[in-house]
């Protein structure tokens, strides 16, 4: 089943244009890569499939809804079925990492209370993070912890559909490579879908199904890691160097 | 996709069936169902999961807590699907440390107080502590003419005194029109219309003015200060001049202490002005006294010592609106709350400030007979 299909996306600021008509789908279950140079537009397009930024032209369907043209109930339910890891946590600052996890599961179940309490446990514990550290605030936790926290705030709801931007960044190696396990295994168990931009080499041979490699505003490869070195593109001639 | 819960009890024997999908929508409910069961004669429990398709973490939570609760008595768990088993697994792998007393202990009443007083006073130390610090770096930069950095005193006085014009012109304005008009309905009742040019002539060049112009710039300027330097702390701006050797004491503290003492003055002139006319119109359309009347009594009767002292307030109340709007800024901790916070304290502590400062001078004037 398709998750994701994005047709002919246009993005410009201004006169400066962005993308110049992108097309790929993502399937169910995949974690797909979204790769590139800085500036090209990757967390843009990251962020027009969470409906914060619009598309110039074209089109982005998500779970088969047209992000661009949604009613607002759609878009409701939508966000409920994904997660959203930002490159900085954006953990809400005068919440605790607890209470942070915990709310959209007050905001939008019954659960009791000392439910809520033993599943924000469970996150806190499947990202790593001691059940100590939920009573700390944002601005007391490294921003490792934060990214880590920020995680568990997305796996909060069990979303099908998992963002990440920049994952593995600013984390200890050790920390990456439990976290790319942990991406790994909860799509075995939950089916999760993965969209992630990611700079990190490992990440993306360890974890990584099919990825877009976006270059010069247009998709300069698409598809799996393994026919990759006979693209000719200096982007992914000198990033895949070692590995070819 | 089906959704089913079933609870079947025989003799010793309760039978617990899940069917279809379960997820985090469910398990309220299904936890209350649950809640309904008499379970003290019952010695087996069985968890059915034979027929359910999907599981999410939070329902495999619900399962676990059955097993947990239910310890005593003899628990199977039937299920062959080994997605929903390693689901499973993995939260009894992570649920099996979890403690429910590890939340903070809650502070009591002796503690709570002396943990207010104790900021308060940490908070007065700090604000003394900005002081000498300020002190320090004026006489470190202040020295010579060439450290003094005029373009950031004229960006601010732009953007803290020009562009506040029109607001303290329109405000002043006002007042004057309102107090005119208060005025001369008393005044009209003893025939003492002409009165009111000395009236007026005095209270707003004295008081009226300063304060209202230093209660709008309290309002529009010291509130900017401290959101300005509050993201900026947040942001870490402030640490990365720091570590590029520009203190934060020279380029954002002093050139908007400058500016605003320079401008203060300027715009309490302004003030004057509007309010004045302000109550010139009310003076004659309301009582008929001419503006050129107006003016020729009001240099009779209104002396130049009036108005110098509402002049020599601005850069006193220009000094207390930016110190404490900069300092609030300086204090802001890493949340976002924290500058809204500080920047209705800043705002509120300014214009109390200035108003104590106002009675402070108005005591001493009167005293030294000015």
């Amino acid at each position: 089943m398709q998750m994701i299909k994005v047709e002919n996306v246009v993005t410009a600021f201004g006169n400066r244009v962005i993308h110049d008509g992108l097309n790929f789908t993502i399937k169910e279950g995949e974690i797909y890569g979204l790769l590139g140079p800085s500036g090209c537009g990757k967390t843009t397009l990251l962020r027009e499939m969470v409906m914060l930024e619009k598309v110039t032209s074209g089109k982005i369907e998500i779970l088969g809804k047209n992000v661009a043209d949604i009613r607002q109930r759609d878009a409701q339910n939508l966000r409920r079925q994904w997660g959203v890891l930002f490159q900085f946590g954006a953990l809400f600052s005068s919440l605790t990492l607890a209470e942070n996890i915990a709310l959209p599961l007050g905001e939008y179940t019954r659960l009791s209370k000392r439910m809520i309490d033993e599943i924000v446990a469970f996150k806190l514990s499947i990202v790593g993070l001691k059940q100590s550290d939920a009573y700390l605030y944002p601005s007391e936790i490294s921003g490792g912890m934060r990214k880590k926290a920020g995680l568990a705030r997305a796996l909060a709801m069990d979303p099908k559909l998992l963002f990440l931007d920049e994952p593995t960044s600013g984390l200890d190696p050790i920390s990456a490579r439990e976290f790319d396990a942990l991406i790994l295994k909860l799509r075995a168990m939950l089916g999760l879908t993965v969209v992630m931009v990611t700079h990190d080499l490992r990440s993306i041979y360890d974890t990584l199904d099919r990825v877009a490699i976006i270059d010069n505003k247009q998709i300069a490869y698409e598809g799996t890691l393994d026919d990759i070195a006979s693209v000719k593109s200096e982007f992914i001639q000198t990033f895949f160097r070692e590995k070819l | 996709m089906k959704k089913v819960f079933s609870i079947e009890s025989i003799d010793e024997n309760l039978l617990l069936k899940f069917e279809g999908k379960m997820s985090l929508y469910e398990v309220s409910k299904y936890e209350k169902k649950l809640a309904t069961v008499q379970t003290t004669s019952i010695k087996n429990i069985t968890i059915d999961l034979t027929n359910l398709d999907e599981l999410d973490t939070t329902a495999a939570i619900f399962i676990y807590n059955i097993q947990k609760e239910f310890a005593s008595k003899k628990v199977t768990l039937e299920c062959h699907n080994e997605k929903l088993l390693s689901t499973l697994e993995l939260v009894q792998e992570n649920m099996s440390h979890y403690s429910e007393n590890i939340k903070p202990k809650k502070l009591s009443f002796l503690q709570k107080l002396g943990k207010i007083f104790y900021d308060y006073y940490d908070g007065f130390s700090a604000f003394i502590e900005f002081f000498g610090q300020l002190f320090a770096s004026n006489l470190r930069y202040l020295t010579s003419l060439k450290n003094i950095r005029y373009k950031e005193i004229a960006f601010e006085i732009n953007e803290s005194a020009i562009k506040a014009l029109p607001i303290v012109a329109l405000t002043s304005f006002l007042i004057g029109l309102v107090i005119a008009y208060q005025s001369a309905y008393q005044l009209k009742i003893y025939g003492a219309n002409i009165y009111i040019v000395d009236m007026l002539g005095i209270s707003i060049f004295r008081e009226l003015a300063p304060v209202i112009t230093a209660i709008v710039i309290a309002g529009r300027s010291g509130s900017a200060f401290t959101a300005q330097i509050g993201s900026m702390k947040i942001t870490q701006e402030l640490d990365a001049m720091k570590t590029m050797g520009f203190e934060p004491f020279a380029f954002l503290v002093l050139p908007r202490i400058i500016a605003l003492m320079i401008t203060m003055p300027i715009l309490i002139f302004v003030a004057d002005i509007m309010a004045i006319l302000g109550g010139m119109i009310v003076a004659n359309v309301d009582l008929s006294i001419s503006p050129e009347l107006f003016i020729d009594r009001l240099s009779r009767v209104v002396a130049a010592k009036h108005f110098f002292v509402g002049i020599i307030k601005g850069p006193f109340f220009a000094f207390l609106i930016a110190t404490i709007g900069i300092y609030r800024g300086l204090i802001v901790k890493d949340d976002t709350q924290s500058i809204g916070f500080n920047t209705t304290k800043s705002v509120v502590e300014a214009i109390f400030a200035v108003i104590v400062c106002d009675a402070i001078f108005s005591i001493a004037f009167t005293n030294l007979g000015i």
